[in-house]
């Protein structure tokens, strides 16, 4: 789960790192309040989850509680990469002498931690990445013995930070390590970590995703959704534990297992359709689960026609027959469905879908074919 | 020949007494894999369906020679009795299904059998191995399978059930399906898997069953043009799938283009494996290098 820029720097703080004291607002009102409150000169920062927010006019520095007003009024509800901003941060304006880059996240393919560093902060570190790779310093971390002080030392000395903030910089990716992995962070990335002219290290950014795997030992972490302003369709999907994701097309998608939903776009998408949206149902899906699918496509207009892919595993294919049937007399459903059905009780599934055959319900044989009906009922790209 | 799990399994099964592992166990065992023991701490001397029950994995394995476990013990949990299997002297296999392990808690799990043990760990988050005719440790649809001389190994489970009903259906048999799990960090790799498929006599060809992100297709890639002799199948979902989950700018700086389906694809041919666009190729593919 992507945390908001703000919901980071609590959690840096919590650890010891320090960020700038600030103030959440959601109208100018407040984020006048906010910066009387702080005093002198404060920055507003739109509160997005998706980068480039400098560049999209997000941030503003503001001289007084007027200008942050001003501020927050051109921000609030701009659209930011599709995203709306419904909340400003608006905090104590720092004086930059030095901007760094540090992340610590999973590097899948060596099984391992991995630091990154670079005394080249700011807002173009993937352009330096991609240009001078030489200046973003890597380093993998052993999960089992975690960040050493040594290796926190070396990588300060490596990436050629400022040598004179060299222990207050490797004590602070000591705490960011330790947020990252405390935490269960899938990331944690501060871009800039700054120096001030005062010779202080302060996390200026906060760009923290957790593990949702892990909410069982950090029951408040659910929370931090309350700020975010969740798409309707995604919100009721999540609450049904359905795995959703909308995309741009016709053909709405309901299958059981990422691989097998992933594939199923491909396909539709091979033979000349493009998916609506992303569903998997998991595994061992009984009937609500099937019938509340079909309930969170209902809510997508952009919906012509819905094709449900299961290969039964531990998922029943008569179940999932039911769900449908189950669907189909809570309500009027505006498109066509086409089923196709495979592996646990499939022949089960199929004969009762036999029984409410129509023009609503069209059983396919083959994923192939269930593709090509879907596509052809829902339209062409 | 198979690989990983065979007639010599003998099977301990971690929360033998929950709902999900008692109803594998029982299917398991339906189909003529050898279930020796369950282990439910608290529940030891019990019996489930003539299957004893033990406290713990050491004694379990002292008891009933058990050298295979297959662990359905939930998330919060599944590291620690990980690790209690791969501690159990006479263990040769941990096989598991368990969804949803904090990605921190299987990164120390992983990192540290890796250093401590030769043990293989199938899984987290995966259906499990099932060597057709012999044994079944894992969750995966017995039914769909068909003895034979073909490796399947895959990240994805519903994916696997349908590479193999598309052999099945060709009359194309299985030596062992390998469903290695689709979180960040598995406990075995594609190359792993191939490396036992290449030096396994019973297994002609293999098919190999990919998905968007992480570098383990890449890596296959390289072992099949460097170390394999068998013809290698693929497939690989996710060509219009949007990018998962964003990893800011530390996730685009570690993948760079690699990491796409369309990258993987790209390697796995010029590694000289067969890469098929449709999943339902698949078992015309194999067909096709008889």
């Amino acid at each position: 789960m992507d945390l908001l820029e703000f919901q980071g720097k609590q959690l840096f703080a919590r650890v010891g790192v320090p960020v700038p004291e600030g103030r959440v607002a959601a109208t100018p009102g407040e984020a006048r309040r906010g910066a009387e409150e702080l005093g002198g000169r404060v920055v507003v920062k739109a509160q997005v989850r998706v980068g480039g927010r400098g560049k999209a006019g997000g941030i503003k520095v503001a001289d007084g509680p007027e200008a942050a007003e001003e501020a927050a009024a051109a921000i609030l509800g701009m659209d930011i990469r599709g995203h709306r901003v419904n909340l400003v941060w608006v905090e104590r304006a720092t004086e930059i002498a030095v901007e760094w880059y540090v992340s610590f996240t999973l590097d899948r393919g060596a099984g391992q931690h991995l630091a990154m560093v670079s005394a080249r902060g700011g807002m173009d570190i993937e352009a330096v990445a991609a240009s001078a790779p030489e200046a973003v310093v890597r380093r993998h971390i052993d999960p089992v013995v975690g960040l050493a002080d040594w290796q926190a030392t070396d990588l300060v000395y490596r990436a050629g930070l400022d040598r004179a903030a060299a222990r207050s910089a490797a004590a602070t990716l000591g705490r960011l390590y330790r947020a990252f992995v405390d935490l269960d962070c899938d990331l944690v990335e501060v871009n800039p970590l700054v120096l001030t002219a005062g010779g202080e290290v302060i996390a200026l950014d906060a760009k923290v995703t957790l593990d949702s795997n892990a909410f069982f030992r950090h029951r408040d972490f659910e929370a931090f959704r309350e700020a975010f302003q969740e798409d309707p369709i995604e919100r009721l999907a999540r609450e049904k534990g359905l795995g959703f994701i909308k995309l741009d097309g016709s053909v709405g998608i309901i299958g059981n297992g990422a691989g097998l939903v992933m594939s199923t776009l491909d396909v539709v998408s091979l033979v000349g359709g493009a998916a609506a949206n992303f569903l998997d149902v998991g595994g061992g899906a009984g009937a609500e689960t099937i019938s509340g699918a079909l309930e969170v496509l209902t809510q997508d207009p952009a919906v012509n026609a819905v094709l449900v892919n299961i290969f039964g595993g531990i998922t029943r294919c008569d179940l999932v027959a039911r769900g449908i049937v189950a669907a189909l007399g809570e309500r009027e459903l505006p498109w066509p469905i086409v089923v196709r059905l495979d592996g646990t009780n499939a022949r089960e599934g199929r004969a009762i879908l036999a029984q409410v055959a129509s023009e609503k319900v069209i059983p396919a044989a083959t994923m192939l074919e269930a593709a090509q009906r879907a596509v052809d009922l829902a339209g062409r790209r | 020949m198979a690989v990983y799990v065979d007639e010599t399994t003998r099977l301990l099964v971690q929360n033998l007494t929950g709902r999900e592992g008692s109803f594998h166990a029982m299917r398991n065992r339906a189909y003529g894999t050898n279930v020796v023991a369950g282990v439910s701490p608290g529940r030891g001397g019990q019996e489930l369906q003539e299957v004893p029950v033990f406290d713990t994995v050491a004694q379990a394995v002292e008891a009933t020679g058990a050298n295979t476990t297959l662990c359905f013990v939930p998330a919060p949990f599944a590291p620690d009795a990980i690790l209690e299997a791969a501690a159990a002297p006479g263990m040769r296999l941990i096989v598991c299904i368990t969804e949803g392990i904090p990605a921190h808690d299987e990164a120390r799990v992983v990192n540290y059998l890796r250093r401590t043990t030769q043990m293989p760990l199938v899984g987290p988050n995966c259906p499990g191995v099932i060597s057709p005719g012999k044994a079944n440790v894992g969750i995966m649809p017995h039914e769909i399978c068909l003895p034979g001389d073909v490796g399947v190994v895959s990240r994805s489970g519903t994916l696997t059930y349908q590479a193999v009903h598309e052999l099945t259906a060709r009359g194309i048999g299985q030596s062992t399906c390998v469903g290695i799990g689709g979180d960040p960090v598995p406990g075995t790799s594609f190359v792993d898997v191939l490396s036992r498929f290449e030096a396994d006599p019973g297994t002609r060809a293999v098919v190999l069953i990919g998905e968007i992100g992480g570098e383990a297709e890449e890596q296959a890639a390289a072992f099949i043009k460097e170390q394999m002799t068998k013809p290698v199948v693929a497939y690989i979902a996710g060509f219009t799938a949007p990018p998962g989950k964003k990893m800011g700018h530390a996730g685009a700086i570690i993948s760079g283009s690699s990491g796409t389906a369309a990258a993987k694809k790209e390697a796995l041919e010029a590694a000289g494996a067969v890469v098929v666009t449709y999943p339902t190729e698949i078992g015309e593919a194999v067909a096709a290098l008889r």
